[in-house]
């Protein structure tokens, strides 16, 4: 296989994706036969053709400059599985001892 | 009283602004059509309240002798990929379901995500005086062709129930096939309107880039992702297309273009128009029933006066290839957003870390395909294989555009079909992604090249001892933004080959 065990740990851990040991496997026999698939593009030589990397027929205008109301915090907090008073509750994750 | 559910878009509300017909009466009809094909598993999410009071207010605005929307007291589904502050919107997926009290997370999808905000194509149907009766089931985050990726349970073809619908839009096709919408939304990243409009009977289009405001759509892939509608005829579909289109200040991506004469269009003649037939799309994996199918409806157009010849387009088979590449880095980026932290499904314990609450919730919130994507996408990405898997698609992609730029100064319009096969049954791709993935072959090339697009039913396939009669669509494809000739072209296959007959509903 051209996808080993240890390239499957690293992009998961990348995509933050903690996978069981059954999905492991499974995912690392998906991947080499897609990836497989997907090197009949090495076939094409584009050596001077340009990358497409958006097909937009007009360019973004520039919105106007001008201040608008944002989502209201509690709004915008609603959601949230845990939240504390002013803000997103996650696990501390700056060392403060 | 289920006829006024026959009726089209244009008729419907045309009687609303009469007073022929209540928005109300429209609704409790197509409510009742929601219960009766609940088997069908059409929809996520019923918004039975919300829809009532929605046509009580169109009733009530009629009475107080005020103008009423083009789509009034019109009952529209739409995919659950797009937001609505009075449903629940989940994409299908468990990550985008509440921890809350009475529920586990990740099991019902009436505990969903409940968005701040409208999509700009919902707050537009519903200025319109439309009436959005629930949220439709979908392949999770858009990815899929057979619905059967939905953390619910997929939807039924309503012509043979254990056959797919086909996807990823697949509750918005059955929604508007079986009859309990007129109309629906869905998304189409590399096929997920075209394809399982033409799976069940109805008319789908996929809107140039550019040409819809994507605000509110949960990104999947973000240089190919359009919303459009669904419908049971062209001139339908054409009406809901007007009404969502245009540039959006919301959306930097949607065209300060203006919004074409869709409905109008529907009666242009076609006569003299060239229409191109590219090879690529008529051989191996093509069904003969379905090329029997496509081929005579590219005739009756012939028949009305175009001119038929054919055009190539080399690239077309390097679609599937550059398509999973792009798409899957985009949608690694795209849903980052979902770690359990802002909205939907947490998994934590108080010796969670931050990453671990990532990687945890991530796992147990996503499913296989979504997973397979991202691991996909991510590796594309990644240091030492960007340049030979993504910047190599990119540069595929720019030939598969170039193919059609050529074509289209030869001819006005593609005619192709929408789908290789017709609808195939649960299971039969399911274990393998790559042939589940090559039921896009038709449909991604064009996604790729932001072009327009459309499927509209041509004759089904005839009845076999194993399988009753099944939707066939055509596909015709043209330059960004001609929409209006597309319109033209379909609405002319429909005159000239009837339309499709209703599925049974039993």
């Amino acid at each position: 296989m051209a996808i080993t065990r240890d390239n499957v740990l690293h992009v998961a851990k990348l995509a933050r994706l903690e996978l069981t040991e059954t999905e492991i496997d499974r995912m690392q026999r998906d991947l080499d036969g897609i990836l497989e698939y997907v090197n009949q593009l090495s076939e094409l030589d584009t050596t001077d053709v340009p990358a497409t990397t958006q097909v937009a027929v007009v360019a973004a205008p520039f919105r106007t400059d001008e201040p608008h109301r944002s989502l209201p915090h509690d709004l915008a907090l609603s959601q949230a599985p845990r939240s504390s008073s002013d803000g997103f509750a996650v696990p501390a994750f700056v060392d403060e001892g | 009283m289920t006829d006024v559910l026959d009726l089209s878009i244009a008729d419907l509300a045309d009687q609303v602004q009469k007073g022929v017909l209540t928005a109300r009466q429209v609704t409790e009809a197509a409510l009742a059509r929601v219960d009766q094909t609940r088997d069908l598993n059409a929809l996520l999410y019923v918004a039975r309240d919300a829809a009532l009071a929605a046509a009580d207010a169109v009733d009530a605005k009629r009475k107080a002798g005020a103008p009423l929307g083009k789509l009034s007291g019109v009952p529209i589904a739409i995919k659950d990929a797009l937001c609505t502050t009075d449903a629940p919107t989940t994409c299908a997926s468990k990550i985008l379901t509440r921890v809350g009290e009475g529920n586990a997370g990740g099991t019902d999808p009436e505990h969903g995500f409940r968005p701040p905000y409208d999509a700009t194509v919902v707050a537009r149907l519903r200025a319109a005086d439309a009436i959005l009766i629930g949220k439709a089931n979908m392949d999770e985050f858009a990815m899929g062709s057979s619905g059967e990726n939905s953390a619910f349970g997929p939807s039924r073809n309503p012509w043979d129930k254990s056959r797919t619908a086909g996807g990823s839009s697949s509750g918005s096709a059955v929604a508007v096939a079986a009859g309990l919408a007129l109309g629906s939304l869905g998304s189409d990243t590399g096929g997920s309107i075209r394809q399982p409009a033409a799976l069940c009977g109805v008319v789908g289009v996929k809107p140039s880039y550019g040409r819809v405001s994507r605000y509110g759509l949960v990104a999947f892939a973000s240089s190919l992702d359009q919303v459009g509608p669904f419908a049971r005829d062209v001139k339908s579909a054409a009406r809901l297309l007007e009404v969502i289109s245009g540039r959006d200040p919301l959306d930097s991506t949607s065209a300060e273009l203006p919004v074409g004469a869709y409905e109008a269009a529907c009666s242009r003649d076609v006569k003299g128009l060239r229409i191109g037939i590219p090879q690529e799309y008529f051989g191996e994996g093509l069904d003969p029933a379905i090329e029997a199918s496509v081929r005579a409806a590219i005739a009756s157009l012939e028949q009305a006066g175009c001119t038929v010849k054919p055009v190539s387009l080399p690239h077309t088979k390097y679609g599937i290839a550059t398509y999973y590449i792009l798409a899957t880095a985009e949608a690694s980026s795209n849903l980052a957003r979902f770690d359990g932290v802002r909205f939907g499904l947490r998994i934590e314990t108080a010796k969670s870390d931050l990453t671990s609450l990532y990687g945890k919730t991530r796992n147990a919130g996503f499913g296989a395909e979504v997973k397979r994507r991202i691991l996909l996408g991510t590796y594309v990405l990644s240091a030492g294989y960007y340049d030979a898997y993504y910047k190599k698609a990119q540069r595929v992609r720019t030939l598969i555009k170039r193919d059609f730029d050529r074509a289209f100064e030869a001819v006005d319009a593609i005619a192709v079909p929408t789908s290789p096969t017709s609808a195939f049954r649960f299971g039969e791709k399911v274990d393998n992604p790559l042939a589940m993935y090559l039921a896009d072959v038709f449909t991604l090339p064009a996604s790729l090249a932001g072009i327009a697009g459309l499927s509209v039913p041509c004759a089904p396939t005839p009845a076999t001892s194993t399988q009753p009669i099944l939707p066939v669509g055509l596909q015709l494809l043209g330059p960004a933004f001609a929409e209006e000739l597309l319109f033209s072209l379909a609405a002319e296959v429909e005159r000239r080959l009837g339309s499709v007959p209703r599925p049974p509903i039993s």
